[in-house]
């Protein structure tokens, strides 16, 4: 039963780092956009692509804290507790984030607008990349059981955390470049789309040199982890490997209709080859999914709730993915 | 050990710190969410009218609302997200201890929110894109998951008042029982007031710029069917929330009597006691309250005579702050009487003149009625938050126990305060402004020929 609930969880974190990752690439293409008048179509396309869904891909973070504290509680309280300078800075940029967006979309003048965007831009910036040294931090061991154990500066700052914040902005952006060139393609506005790919054949090729460091950082850092990676994770790192360099490959060609999927593949593998790398651990070297789950009676009502609540959840998303890409009656005002 | 003084001063630091940079991001989420619950139904209302009397001005209303909740609710859904964290951040004692007992209603929540989240985006882009009768439809998720979440995470909040569901072995927790924690004893009157006080709060603040509106000459019939619907809407729940509380405070003499001890200001045991109204506790006792002879007696238990536990009947070390919640507590019922008193007038006025008052005092009144409903939700949750303390889980778990011990902690609330001091500014910038937009702008005659 608690593998159970460990595979709710990796989904919330998998569906939250392609969905919302995505989201956080396109607050950091709307910063790079350039001025009011010139990055006018891109941000318009950002806005558009965006607006309906982020509060709904946000959620999957919340799925995921609730799970991991429900199942697994002295893991959500070593983690939080150590790790809390980061995750105290995550949930201010998620804040500042959200809220400048939405009064961005909202408010009526020009100004307003201005003045809220560098808020939406930085924190898409600054909120995936602490999320990345959080996982870092996880991956590389430095995170030991019970409150507060760990260095609350030195278990996020390491190699592998830094690695972990540059890849997760950088790969928010590449992903997100893949999602709105797809959006922009369907709508036909080929300038966007031209954007898109340059920004997207940059971010990849970063992508893929901090990958590259990446091996030597895992090995030297967390080598357990590495281990992991190259042995039970290594078909799962490989297919990561392969849809990347794929998504990378069909940019470059302009075969538009793959780049999108393989974009998500990548990431997707990537994530559960650190799962699988990692598993039983759920603290390296301290805690174990054995040792940290909560009793059955809880595992089993958390696994019965949200069974019952996917049967819920995944058909309303797919309605409302439906529904934003109706056309617009005639004659009504843009909302 | 020379160490453990300074070490000691850091921790009781971050205790305060801890405590009030909780107390800010729950304050601030408790009036966003609370008009997360309440505006989608007088939002539906208002739709449900426009599409059944072909009333344009409903529509309008709607649609204005619906914008202005969209807002609401972007800001409540990220305000709510650190309050997650926080919950290990700073208490980590409490969930890391007891999230097998009381973490399934979050679970439960964060389903209801999911459902809440993904509805709200089809409401919000779906007034072009489906017929008029769908798009109604769409908007009764987004009522009934906002209401679900707000029963769920207040059944967490009941349990940390009257924990039950669990055993306990050498300090480690065992055998849990996730339902009969969430339906604890508290979780009925905690669930129904708050509910109620959601709703409440919604119709009174939308009332309110309505009121003011009306006040500087805006009084055609779409400003004051804003008006009427967002009113009553509250008006009617009022009394509703009277019964309500009277049934929070009965079962908080039958289960926590210190803090009622501490909501009257009730120094010593004593029986045939008096209500206390207002006052100051000094050195243990009350100065300066009126006192209603038996009543306290005769409200917490139906008897002049029954005896009510006072403060002297545990240790000091387990007595919450006396004075934060007795006013807290007298603030919430004076506000809850005086909404009593604007809804009878209301109510009075419409049998009488079959229109709304037309005294200037009575719109002035209804324009404070808005923050003075949210001061009194605030206040209600001081009551019931500062009422419980030193304990975190009532009897089990004390807040000391609780916080972290991470060094430098204290440094988050002053952060804190300075991001949410921006974010309240740019709010009701925003909304203000939204305000002004949206008397400039009229629903095109194509739109109501649709609906």
């Amino acid at each position: 039963m608690a593998t159970a609930v460990l595979v709710f969880l990796w989904f919330g974190i998998t569906a939250y780092a392609v969905l919302a990752g995505a989201d956080f690439g396109g607050g950091v293409w709307d910063l790079l956009a350039g001025t009011t008048q010139g990055g006018r179509a891109m941000r318009r396309r950002i806005a558009a692509s965006i607006g309906p869904v982020w509060e709904a891909n946000h959620v999957w973070l919340i799925f995921a804290l609730v799970v991991l504290w429900t199942g697994f509680p002295p893991v959500f309280a070593a983690v939080t507790s150590t790790l809390y300078v980061p995750l105290s800075l995550v949930g201010l940029g998620i804040i500042v984030r959200g809220s400048s967006f939405a009064l961005r979309k909202a408010a009526p003048q020009m100004a307003l607008k201005r003045a809220l965007s560098p808020g939406f831009g930085l924190a898409s910036i600054v909120t995936p990349f602490f999320l990345g040294t959080v996982a870092g931090a996880l991956a590389s061991g430095r995170v030991p059981a019970g409150i507060a154990r760990g260095d609350i500066l030195r278990s996020w700052t390491g190699p592998t955390s830094l690695l972990g914040g540059a890849l997760a902005v950088v790969g928010c952006a590449y992903l997100a470049a893949a999602f709105l060139l797809a959006d922009a393609r369907r709508d036909d506005e080929a300038d966007v789309v031209e954007a898109f790919r340059r920004r997207g054949l940059i971010t990849g090729a970063v992508c893929a040199a901090l990958s590259v460091v990446a091996i030597v950082v895992l090995r030297l850092d967390a080598p357990r982890l590495f281990n992991g990676l190259t042995s039970v994770g290594l078909p799962l790192v490989i297919a990561s490997v392969v849809a990347s360099a794929l998504s990378l490959l069909c940019l470059w060609r302009r075969r538009y209709a793959l780049v999108r999927g393989t974009a998500a593949l990548a990431v997707v593998t990537i994530l559960w080859a650190w799962a699988a790398a990692q598993y039983p651990q759920l603290l390296v070297g301290s805690a174990t999914v054995a040792q940290a789950a909560a009793p059955s009676a809880t595992l089993t009502a958390l696994v019965i709730s949200l069974s019952i609540g996917t049967v819920f959840v995944l058909p309303s998303l797919a309605g409302l993915l439906y529904i934003v890409r109706l056309p617009q009656k005639a004659g009504s005002q843009a909302s | 050990m020379p160490v453990a003084v300074p070490l000691a001063d850091v921790i009781s630091n971050n205790l305060d710190a801890a405590r009030a940079q909780m107390g800010v991001s729950l304050g601030w989420h408790i009036i966003v969410a609370s008009l997360g619950v309440g505006f989608p139904i007088i939002i539906l209302f208002a739709e449900w009218r426009a599409l059944h009397r072909k009333d344009s001005d409903a529509l309008r209303l709607a649609r204005t609302w619906a914008k202005t909740a969209g807002v609401l609710f972007a800001v409540g859904a990220v305000s709510g997200t650190i309050i997650s964290f926080e919950m290990g951040i700073l208490w980590p004692g409490l969930l890391g201890t007891f999230g097998s007992v009381i973490g399934l209603p979050f679970a439960l929540e964060g389903i209801a929110f999911f459902i809440e989240a993904i509805f709200v985006g089809i409401y919000l882009y779906g007034w072009d894109r489906l017929s008029p009768r769908m798009h109604l439809l769409s908007g009764v998720p987004v009522a009934v998951a906002g209401i679900a979440s707000a029963f769920f995470i207040v059944t967490a909040n009941a349990w940390m008042n009257d924990p039950q569901g669990f055993s306990r072995v050498n300090g480690k927790v065992t055998s849990p029982q996730p339902l009969t924690a969430m339906f604890n004893p508290a979780t009925g009157p905690e669930t129904l007031h708050l509910l109620l006080a959601s709703l409440m709060v919604t119709g009174f603040v939308v009332a309110s710029v309505y009121a003011f509106a009306y006040l500087r000459g805006r009084r055609d019939r779409y400003h004051r069917l804003g008006f009427i619907i967002a009113f009553v809407f509250a008006a009617v729940t009022t009394p509703l929330q009277i019964g309500a509380g009277d049934i929070a405070a009965r079962y908080v003499a039958d289960r926590q009597p210190v803090k009622l001890a501490a909501l009257e200001a009730q120094a010593n045991t004593q029986s045939g006691a008096p209500e206390h109204l207002g006052g100051v506790f000094i050195n243990g006792q009350l100065h300066g309250a009126v006192l209603i002879p038996h009543a306290l007696s005769i409200l917490a238990f139906g008897n002049p005579n029954a005896t009510v536990k006072g403060l002297n009947s545990v240790p000091p070390a387990n007595r919450p702050p006396v004075n934060e919640v007795h006013i807290a507590f007298d603030l919430m019922v004076g506000i809850g009487f005086g909404l009593l008193a604007l809804s009878t007038w209301l109510a009075w006025a419409w049998r009488r003149l079959r229109s709304l008052p037309t005294s200037r005092w009575f719109f002035r009144a209804a324009v404070l009625a808005g923050p003075a409903a949210a001061i009194a939700t605030e206040a209600g949750w001081v009551t019931t938050e500062v009422g419980r303390q030193p304990w975190i889980v009532y009897g089990v778990l004390r807040t000391d126990q609780a916080i972290s011990t991470a060094p430098g902690l204290f440094v988050l609330f002053p952060v804190l305060l300075a991001v949410y001091t921006v974010l309240t500014v740019a709010t009701l910038l925003v909304l203000r402004r939204m305000g002004q937009a949206s008397r400039l702008t009229v629903v095109p005659a194509t739109q109501l020929a649709a609906s």
